[in-house]
């Protein structure tokens, strides 16, 4: 093979997210007029922009080889004490989003501190979490609290205007933002460079000196703070919070780190095809509503057949990729049942 | 003396003790705190009582546990008893009553109580797509070689679609009443639940502990290579946990579904597969795979249920008493953290516990 065909496998699961994610659009669009107005377009981005901010966070946890199953958790509980505290404690929203993101970062780095300083697996700590949040935002309020704060309220209707008529949301610019600096983290700094090696192999990369503990704590930290922040662009946009809002997002979150071709076992994958995973979760959405006649639940289907096929190809090519390499064992059946190891 | 104070260990260093001592201290907190808590009374010839109402409850779970339990042991998880849950509850209300499905207005005709199939046939075409749902998950884990986490997690994101996609998107409520025996009926005045939980247990126990399967088990959640090596055929046996896990969702399905009347493609067994791993957790198989207790699972799910029933006799409201949960859940994973206990032995200037 050549040296460039090489290069391009890299970049392979998450190139063929975005051809994906272009042709379904393109057939959209094809198939109905209402698609082709650039407002549709942008109005992805507005309807997932918390998503996206929780499925960077929550890649780059993936990418150490970690999980993180608290993040639909945290931003019901942000939206919820965020509420609380705007609504019921009387304190600006200024005070507030910083205060929020705070917990979120500091509920994310108790976390990652268990994880690492007990050694209970991240599953189980994340999943604890999760009722953990849920549970608190129930205590904080069972009702959802209307937010009337002046300045939360001009944020959330503020538009910025793009080409022609088309706007999109403050909460786009967030996610955008908090993307880009995932970018820069992941990539460009010894932090990013950390996780990568922390997900290939642990083992070595703690021999190598390299601080594994301060960067998984930091990691968790980090999606804890994205989740937070997509907490209050979630209760920005509906203006309210509620402790049943974002249920079940953590699964949604992480089906879009797959499809946008990030490998579960950690150590590979790239946060800009998060943004593709998200897209494409949104577009299965619009294309539903734009068809009129499939019911909701099939977006359930196809994401869940994504998730497969994602997984599966994924699978072959790692596979393909160990005999790359030279590992060879006595049969190929033993290298394979031995590769399934615990996430 | 020394002998007792052997069997004192040995029982001490059962899987079973932890448990035990989690479930005791629930039941100490409900001796001082809730009132009538042990009161067990006979109405109408049936059992009556919070502890009785605690079984009952934690029926579907136990079974869960059960079938969780040994996918645990291979070093795996199902994330998808839920969904499976969910799947088989909507298939026997929908073959009660097929019309139920296209139709939103109660007309006479849909209250009645008939079926469309008869009972059996509904309980065992429920069971054959849930131990189907569980083979797809089986084979994808031992022949596909993907991760047990992700494979499970696509049946979990797609089978409440494909439960919705057999109701037709509505809940459907069940009028026929010889249905209600499984999660509601009373077999010499103990819930009838019990017997199907006792049923699957033994079967269980049977299976894992009077034939090798067992020890194949856990030899593959220790290690799947040597185990290869040594000639156990690994796949199948992944194959065997996944299905019997199904099987077990399915039955827990039917038992929901029973209990509430009713088949609810979104909410039927929501967060069963959180509950079902605590469980398991509590009871001290580690995720990591390897040796298991059939029996400490399933006193973990009865200290989740117990912890359940004692947050709602308080009072505390059912979403908020997660938070609760989650606390003493952390807490007891703490505890088997051999880690924590170092921390916690050098704090209190104690020698370092060691157990096998």
């Amino acid at each position: 093979m050549t040296r460039t065909f090489k290069i391009d496998r890299k970049f392979v699961p998450m190139l063929a997210t975005i051809g994906l994610f272009a042709a379904g659009y393109l057939l959209g669009a094809i198939q109905y007029p209402g698609m082709r107005s650039p407002q549709t377009f942008f109005n992805l981005f507005i309807d997932n922009a918390f998503l996206l901010i929780a499925s960077t966070g929550l890649t780059l946890v993936i990418i150490s080889g970690g999980i993180d199953l608290s993040v639909g958790a945290v931003i019901a509980l942000t939206s919820v004490a965020a509420a609380h505290l705007m609504e019921k404690v009387g304190l600006s929203s200024l005070l507030v989003i910083p205060l929020m993101l705070l917990m979120g970062a500091a509920f994310g780095g108790l976390m990652g501190g268990i994880i690492h300083y007990f050694k209970v697996q991240p599953f189980i700590v994340t999943l604890a979490g999760m009722f953990f949040a849920r549970g608190m935002s129930f205590f904080i309020s069972l009702d959802a609290i209307t937010i009337t704060d002046p300045f939360y309220r001009t944020l959330s209707l503020a538009r910025i205007h793009l080409i022609g008529k088309s706007f999109v949301s403050v909460h786009v610019i967030v996610a955008l933002v908090v993307l880009a600096v995932a970018m820069y983290l992941a990539h460009l700094t010894r932090f990013g460079r950390t996780i990568y090696a922390m997900g290939g192999n642990e083992q070595s990369a703690r021999l190598m000196g390299l601080n594994v503990g301060r960067t998984k704590v930091q990691v968790y930290m980090l999606s804890g703070f994205c989740s937070a922040l997509a907490g209050l662009v979630f209760s920005n946009n509906l203006l309210s919070g509620h402790g049943l809002y974002a249920n079940g997002l953590e699964m949604e979150a992480i089906a879009a780190v797959i499809i946008g071709g990030t490998l579960l076992t950690g150590g590979v994958g790239y946060v800009f095809g998060t943004l593709f995973g998200v897209l494409v979760n949104g577009l299965i959405q619009v294309l539903i509503i734009f068809n009129g006649e499939l019911s909701s639940w099939w977006t359930r289907i196809v994401i869940g057949l994504l998730t497969l096929v994602f997984i599966v190809v994924q699978s072959a090519f790692s596979s393909w990729k160990k005999r790359q390499t030279g590992i060879r064992p006595a049969r190929k059946k033993a290298a394979s049942a031995a590769d399934t190891s615990p996430g | 003396m020394a002998q007792s104070n052997s069997l004192w260990n040995r029982f001490k260093a059962n899987q079973v003790f932890w448990p035990l001592v989690a479930l005791g201290l629930i039941m100490l907190f409900n001796a001082l705190f809730t009132p009538n808590f042990f009161r067990l009374e006979i109405k109408e010839g049936h059992l009556f009582g919070s502890l009785i109402d605690i079984l009952n409850r934690g029926a579907p779970l136990m079974i869960l546990a059960v079938g969780m339990t040994m996918v645990i042991a291979t070093e795996g998880v199902d994330l998808s008893v839920g969904a499976v849950a969910a799947i088989s509850a909507a298939v026997a209300t929908v073959l009660i009553n097929p019309a139920l499905g296209q139709q939103l207005i109660a007309s006479d005709k849909l209250v009645e109580n008939v079926t469309a199939t008869p009972l059996p046939v509904v309980i065992l075409a429920a069971l054959f797509v849930a131990t189907l749902c569980g083979v797809w998950n089986g084979m994808l884990v031992s022949r596909g070689n993907i991760q047990p986490m992700v494979a499970t997690l696509v049946l979990m994101v797609a089978g409440r679609g494909i439960a919705q996609l057999i109701t037709g998107g509505q809940i459907i409520t069940v009028y026929y009443t010889p249905y209600f025996v499984i999660g509601n009926g009373y077999l010499a005045g103990v819930p009838f639940a019990l017997f199907i939980v006792a049923g699957v247990s033994l079967a269980a126990w049977l299976l894992t502990r009077k034939t090798a399967i067992g020890m194949f088990v856990e030899s593959v959640g220790i290690n799947v290579r040597s185990s290869f090596y040594s000639g156990v055929n690994e796949k199948n046996i992944k194959l065997l946990v996944y299905t019997f896990c199904g099987f077990c969702a399915g039955i827990a399905g039917l038992i929901v579904s029973s209990n509430v009347k009713s088949a609810d493609a979104n909410n039927a067994g929501l967060g069963f597969e959180l509950d079902a791993i605590l469980a398991v957790v509590i009871g001290g198989t580690l995720m990591t795979g390897g040796r298991f207790s059939l029996l400490a699972s399933i006193i973990g799910a009865l200290v989740i249920q117990s912890m359940t029933t004692t947050m709602y006799a308080i009072g505390v409201p059912a979403m908020a008493a997660q938070a609760v949960k989650a606390v003493v859940v952390m807490a007891v994973i703490l505890l088997y953290s051999e880690q924590f206990r170092s921390v916690v032995g050098r704090v209190f200037g104690r020698r370092k516990e060691v157990r096998s």
